[in-house]
């Protein structure tokens, strides 16, 4: 087993609104190993993207870390200074996000933008640093590196805006990239070459990669390992395998449910009902209980603990307790 | 960007054009005329003078000839004092300029520091201080507060003597014209940086471990300046042309004052004068903010 890069325990972040505190990640573990892919599934809201925020410490001006530990190669990142926490930022993880039409300084080049980013984490002197960014930008498969370098953002396409994130994100050759949904606000098409372009920069650069996302296909395709989130906390997490062909917990069989199958046959696609939890208002038990069929009573009142189903392979679930109790009954009987 | 300056130019001209037309007939329409404020004078003199500020011609012909005058430079002499024009806004504008000037500079600058600190000290006392002055500001009326400050600064705590021939003191005047665009300012650049630091490239920049000054100085101040710019051009040509009531107090002999003695004397060439001056100064004034605006806003694209 290779080492974790990335050890998050029990992390807690909250933000603090008018209408009162929103916990949108409540108790959250995981680890990422070196050079591996790790995929945080969710729909909006379930606190995928807070979860990300969190590692970088980039949430919005209410939101905090309340609690928890996040442990970089053993170092707990949360007691940084500010200013190990900007090396960390950009040198040892960097992040692209979701839209790159919004995410580009529209007022600076993308020279500007690509050089900033170099300068701030290596000794490069200006004119080193162009031939880096020009070098970066072949890399992620810009044509006319020389030209874009000159051109602002809004001269450029969203796929190609893609493609200047990814650059600025690998220009100190980070341990870890974080992926916030970075192909939603794209074409199919594009969306293809973007997830193609960040593997194979996986495999030449050997970073580990957290791919935030509401798509199963992306992270069907990009991950080994995935979390699944539901109101801010894990219900389930194990590798691509055991979710995808051994799913066990109700909401990720509701989502894996509600994706269309490719075979041709025309099945009805069934939606989970109901809608997502307020998180200003959270439930005493299990934050899916509303809205899954086979609640128990338990569900109500009590969080369901996070249990071994099989090797590497977790769900915090009440029916799989239900389910255990009665095969060990059976056994005793 | 030479095309579209061009382009602007041209345009610059047609409006001024169309401006002296307008004023140069409701000018001639409000009742009275130059010389029949005065105390009765003979009908001779009066034929006389008007013979020589062609006010005996029809108006058509009256408005040709001020026109010719205008192309070679002759703005024409006044009805009232018999001074040249020219000569006259010239010299006004040189003291309304030096004082609007350093109001305006003074108002960008407070501005543009007080807006940011109340957006980035967001909902702490100094926000609230500043957006409680900055209302305050906008409320009181500038003949108010020059009659304040003057009272104040003057009278109670005789620090500034009221009136000086030799060395007029200029900071009250300044502080009475600046309040009002300061505020206005301020008001600008807070909701802008605001909105700014709420952007996704903001965020970008802070992920890249880019350190907060830069990110407030280098990333966001150029984005949120965007809409103070627009305010600022047209704000300096007002200021520049000074304000009547703020040199009526301060007794100030500035464009602002020249302006309106002229409209009540029907003083007809110091109001074409200076509304063409004034005209020039804003079409000019706006085209710099225009041109200002694209070099800070790589985004905005001309024709």
């Amino acid at each position: 087993m290779s080492e974790k890069i990335l050890d998050v325990r029990n992390l807690h972040t909250s933000f603090r609104t008018d209408a009162g505190e929103v916990r949108a990640v409540n108790g959250v573990s995981f680890n990422l190993e070196e050079g591996k892919s790790l995929g945080i599934v969710g729909e909006s809201g379930s606190g995928k993207s807070v979860t990300a925020y969190s590692i970088l410490q980039i949430l919005t001006g209410n939101g905090r870390v309340t609690g928890g530990e996040i442990l970089f190669r053993g170092e707990d990142i949360l007691k940084y200074t500010p200013q190990q926490m900007r090396q960390f930022r950009g040198k040892k993880c960097s992040i692209i996000f979701q839209d790159p039409m919004t995410s580009l300084n529209p007022t600076f080049t993308i020279g500007n933008q690509l050089m900033e980013a170099i300068l701030l984490h290596t000794d490069r002197t200006k004119k080193e640093a162009r031939d880096r960014a020009e070098e970066l930008l072949t890399l992620v498969g810009v044509n006319e590196p020389k030209r874009r370098l000159k051109q602002y953002p809004h001269e450029l396409s969203g796929g190609m805006r893609q493609r200047i994130m990814i650059a600025m994100a690998l220009s100190s050759e980070p341990d870890i990239l974080i992926a916030d949904e970075p192909t939603t606000a794209l074409d199919v098409t594009i969306q293809a070459q973007i997830l193609e372009l960040m593997q194979e920069l996986q495999k030449k650069i050997g970073m580990a990669i957290i791919m935030v996302t509401h798509d199963l296909g992306v992270i069907a395709e990009m991950c080994d390992e995935i979390i699944v989130m539901y109101g801010g906390r894990v219900c389930e997490r194990g590798s691509a395998d055991d979710i995808f062909y051994g799913p066990a917990h109700e909401y990720t069989k509701g989502l894996l449910r509600s994706i269309p199958s490719v075979n041709g046959q025309k099945e009805k696609l069934i939606p989970i009902a109901g809608t997502p939890i307020n998180l200003l208002n959270m439930p005493k038990g299990c934050a899916f209980c509303s809205r899954c069929d086979n609640a128990l009573k338990i569900c109500l009142e009590e969080v369901p603990e996070e249990e071994l189903v099989s090797p590497g392979h977790y769900a915090s679930c009440w029916l799989n307790v239900k389910k255990r109790m009665e095969g060990s009954g059976e056994a005793a009987s | 960007m030479a095309r579209y300056v061009c382009k602007r130019v041209l345009l610059a001209i047609v409006t001024v054009f169309i401006i002296t037309l307008i004023t140069f007939f409701t000018m001639n329409a409000i009742p009275g005329g130059p010389f029949n404020s005065e105390k009765a004078s003979s009908p001779q003199v009066r034929a006389a003078l008007e013979k020589r500020y062609n006010l005996d011609k029809p108006l058509p012909e009256q408005y040709i000839l001020y026109m010719g005058g205008l192309f070679q430079g002759d703005m024409g002499i006044s009805t009232k004092t018999g001074r040249d024009i020219r000569q006259t806004i010239t010299e006004s504008f040189k003291v309304s300029a030096k004082i609007g000037g350093l109001a305006a500079l003074l108002a960008t600058i407070v501005g543009v520091i007080m807006g940011s600190i109340a957006a980035l000290r967001r909902n702490t006392v100094i926000d609230r201080l500043i957006v409680f002055f900055s209302t305050l500001s906008t409320a009181v009326p500038s003949f108010v507060l020059a009659t304040l400050l003057l009272y104040f600064f003057c009278i109670r705590l005789d620090w500034i003597s009221v009136w000086d021939t030799e060395n007029q003191n200029i900071i009250l005047p300044v502080i009475a014209l600046a309040l009002y665009p300061t505020a206005y300012i301020t008001r600008l650049t807070k909701t802008s940086m605001l909105d700014v630091l709420n952007q996704d490239y903001i965020r970008t920049a802070r992920a890249k471990g880019v350190a907060r000054p830069k990110v407030i100085f280098k990333h966001a101040l150029r984005n949120a300046l965007i809409p103070v710019i627009t305010y600022v051009g047209p704000m300096l040509a007002y200021i520049l042309t000074g304000s009547m009531v703020v040199e009526s107090i301060f007794t100030i002999g500035g464009l602002g004052s020249k302006f309106v003695t002229g409209i009540t004397n029907r003083d007809y060439p110091m109001i074409m004068g200076t509304t063409i001056f004034l005209a020039v100064l804003m079409v000019t004034m706006n085209l710099i903010s225009d041109i200002v605006y694209k070099i800070v806003d790589p985004r905005i694209t001309f024709d």
